[in-house]
């Protein structure tokens, strides 16, 4: 898609992906079924709001004591045997695997789905010193085949329809051309992975939630992918960001309940695996990943983003991302969560995700750990602009407005032209080089502004 | 400076002001009907419910629907008879790899998601409830309780090196959203309820 790989902001990439108007509209549709069926599973629980005020709460502790709960975790994974590793950055995340692999002469892995890896373009640089890795997560296994990143952090390849996703199987595993029924597919996919988890020596899994109290760690699948490569392995090796803590066991209750009824709707994962020590012979190693998160945590504005939980429920339900698609986020998270944690790692490069947001609060509304996104999506949009980041187009246009509210002459005289545009030229507003104006249309003008309405009106 | 000492010394640096520690027993609350809901639960998302007397009426159950010739495992010393019975954590894992059914015991259900708690020492290879193609699990009724809060009180200060809940058979949507059971692990997954 090359088209998409010269375009790097989220209205250009959304117009991409809008050039398919029947595929948006079912994306938009795919997408808002699952934020339903989250709605049917979250009504059937009488205290739901007392849990995600609790969810909220424990994470507020853990963030406030993060640095006491990472030792506690440390200390008692490596009672455990477990092995601790601690990454700065992407790149140290990526050379300690690279170093595990090469100790055990190792140059196959599989992995099963981890949202860190994807933030520090492990794969990548994994093949780029010869090791070959297979992601294990049916959508991402099927994003890999694809050479495409995951289009959602729950559900990778919801962008893909499955004629597509058959031919990918046709070419790379050579299923019969035009076969796109998803029970053989996935059928295909079990038999070929099989074969990986039988024969690779190392697994990479990701981490839901790290307990402090014990120094075990949760992994959460429906596939039974991340068991069945870290058991058939004798390296298993998982990658957490700093903010994966929980304080104790008993908490799991709290996240476990909110976390897939606010996914997908379902009232657990199939599988919610609890590593507390490597298996007898066998090696299991933790690298605790900081990469700006540490950053991210001295923002007070910002903090509360480290809460999430990865359950997507924002993505499901925000009308921008439905129609625009996980791609045009051009970042390993998409969607408004994601559109909050990319300026913190990037700026600039970032500068156009919190404009990629109508503010209605659904994302805040539906939120399992009541993180504030739509305000903070607004506050990013008042830090972007401060730090001279904003998108070209928007600086220009700002800048006429700030002359034009600061002059009482310019905004009289801007006023009546506006009026007098909308009435006699609407093309010159309602044209193909507003883009504001596509898919609006523009109210009547008022005859007068509400100064001549006074002025006439005031010795009445 | 190292890694470790670099993170830490960040994350001291800026964390906000100590908050205190949510109570979670509040979240435990009593429910009615808990066998019923749990039979609901699991059978919503693709599990089967079998209510059974004893170990004789689970032998008549498999001996009846698992006719074929395949390699069953048991870590149930009662059912030693109609399985391969596992004692210990002797058995590779590969050698599983071709494990048709397998039948395990647990001590605690959860009946508002169907949640099965299963412990390494039930098991002894750990990789064995998801290897194998179809997956049986014997529960007690007296065994279920309400909520995740309930089982993480019973579990809370027990000692494990791997234990998981497993809710039904391995399962996938990632294809357009059409559910598809059988994905890495288990095709199937049948509760014996021991009355």
């Amino acid at each position: 898609m090359s088209e998409i790989q010269n375009k790097t902001n989220h209205a250009d990439l959304a117009e991409v992906f809008n050039n398919d108007e029947a595929r948006v509209d079912w994306h938009d549709e795919t997408l808002w079924w699952i934020r339903s069926k989250r709605d049917v599973a979250v009504n059937k629980i009488s205290n739901w709001e007392d849990l995600r005020e609790t969810a909220s709460q424990i994470k507020h502790n853990v963030l406030s004591n993060l640095s006491s709960y990472l030792q506690q975790f440390e200390s008692n994974a490596l009672t455990n045997g477990i092995t601790v590793h601690w990454a700065v950055d992407a790149k140290e995340h990526n050379q300690i695997v690279l170093d595990i692999l090469k100790k055990h002469s190792i140059d196959q892995m599989v992995k099963s789905k981890s949202m860190l890896t994807e933030e520090c373009h492990l794969n990548d640089f994994l093949e780029e010193n010869g090791i070959n890795v297979i992601d294990s997560d049916l959508g991402e296994r099927i994003v890999q085949l694809a050479k495409e990143m995951p289009s959602h952090i729950v559900l990778p390849c919801i962008h893909k329809k499955k004629e597509e996703i058959g031919e990918l199987f046709h070419q790379h595993l050579g299923t019969p051309a035009g076969n796109a029924d998803p029970q053989f597919l996935t059928e295909t996919a079990r038999q070929h992975l099989r074969d990986t988890f039988l024969t690779r020596r190392a697994a990479l899994t990701g981490v839901n939630f790290a307990i402090a109290e014990t120094g075990e760690f949760v992994v959460c699948t429906n596939e039974g992918n991340a068991d069945m490569g870290a058991h058939l392995a004798n390296v298993h090796i998982a990658s957490m960001g700093i903010e994966k803590i929980i304080p104790e066991r008993k908490h799991l209750g709290v996240f476990l309940r909110l976390l897939t009824r606010s996914a997908t709707g379902q009232p657990i994962t199939t599988y919610s695996s609890h590593f507390k020590r490597p298996n007898k012979g066998k090696e299991m190693h933790i690298i605790i990943v900081d990469n700006g998160r540490s950053i991210q945590l001295g923002r007070e504005d910002f903090r509360n983003s480290l809460k999430c939980i990865r359950c997507g429920a924002c993505m499901n339900t925000c009308p921008v991302y439905r129609r625009s698609g996980g791609h045009s986020y051009h970042n390993a998270i998409s969607g408004p969560i994601g559109s909050i944690l990319a300026p913190n790692l990037d700026m600039e490069k970032y500068a156009d995700l919190p404009f990629a947001s109508t503010l209605c609060g659904s994302c805040t509304n539906v939120c399992p750990v009541k993180i504030d996104i739509h305000q903070q999506l607004y506050k990013w949009r008042q830090v972007i602009v401060k730090n001279g980041y904003v998108p070209a187009a928007k600086t220009v246009s700002m800048k006429i407005m700030d002359w034009t509210l600061s002059s009482p002459t310019a905004y009289h005289t801007a006023g009546k032209a506006g009026r007098f545009v909308l009435k006699y030229a609407p093309v010159i507003v309602n044209n193909k080089l507003n883009p504001w104006y596509k898919h609006r249309d523009m109210p009547e003008p008022p005859k007068e502004s509400f100064g001549e309405w006074y002025k006439k009106n005031r010795n009445n | 400076m190292t890694s470790r000492e670099k993170i830490l010394s960040d994350v001291k640096t800026n964390q906000p002001d100590l908050t205190t520690m949510p109570d979670v027993d509040f979240l435990l609350q009593e429910d009615v009907d808990v066998p019923e809901k749990f039979i609901a639960a699991l059978t919503a998302i693709g599990g089967h419910v079998i209510e059974v007397k004893d170990y004789a009426a689970i032998k008549a159950f498999i001996a009846e629907n698992f006719q074929q010739p395949s390699r069953k495992i048991t870590t149930i010393s009662q059912l030693g008879d109609i399985a391969e019975y596992i004692e210990d954590d002797s058995l590779a894992p590969h050698s599983l790899e071709n494990v048709d059914y397998t039948i395990i015991g647990s001590d605690l259900a959860v009946a508002e998601n169907g949640a099965i708690w299963i412990t390494e020492d039930k098991i002894h290879t750990r990789v064995l409830p998801f290897i194998s193609q179809h997956l049986a699990v014997t529960v007690k009724r007296k065994d279920i309780v309400p909520t995740m809060h309930y089982a993480y009180n019973k579990i809370a200060s027990t000692d494990y090196g791997f234990a998981t809940f497993i809710a039904g058979p391995s399962k996938t949507a990632d294809i357009e959203q059409s559910l598809v059971l059988g994905a890495h692990g288990a095709r199937s997954m049948t509760v014996f309820l021991i009355n």
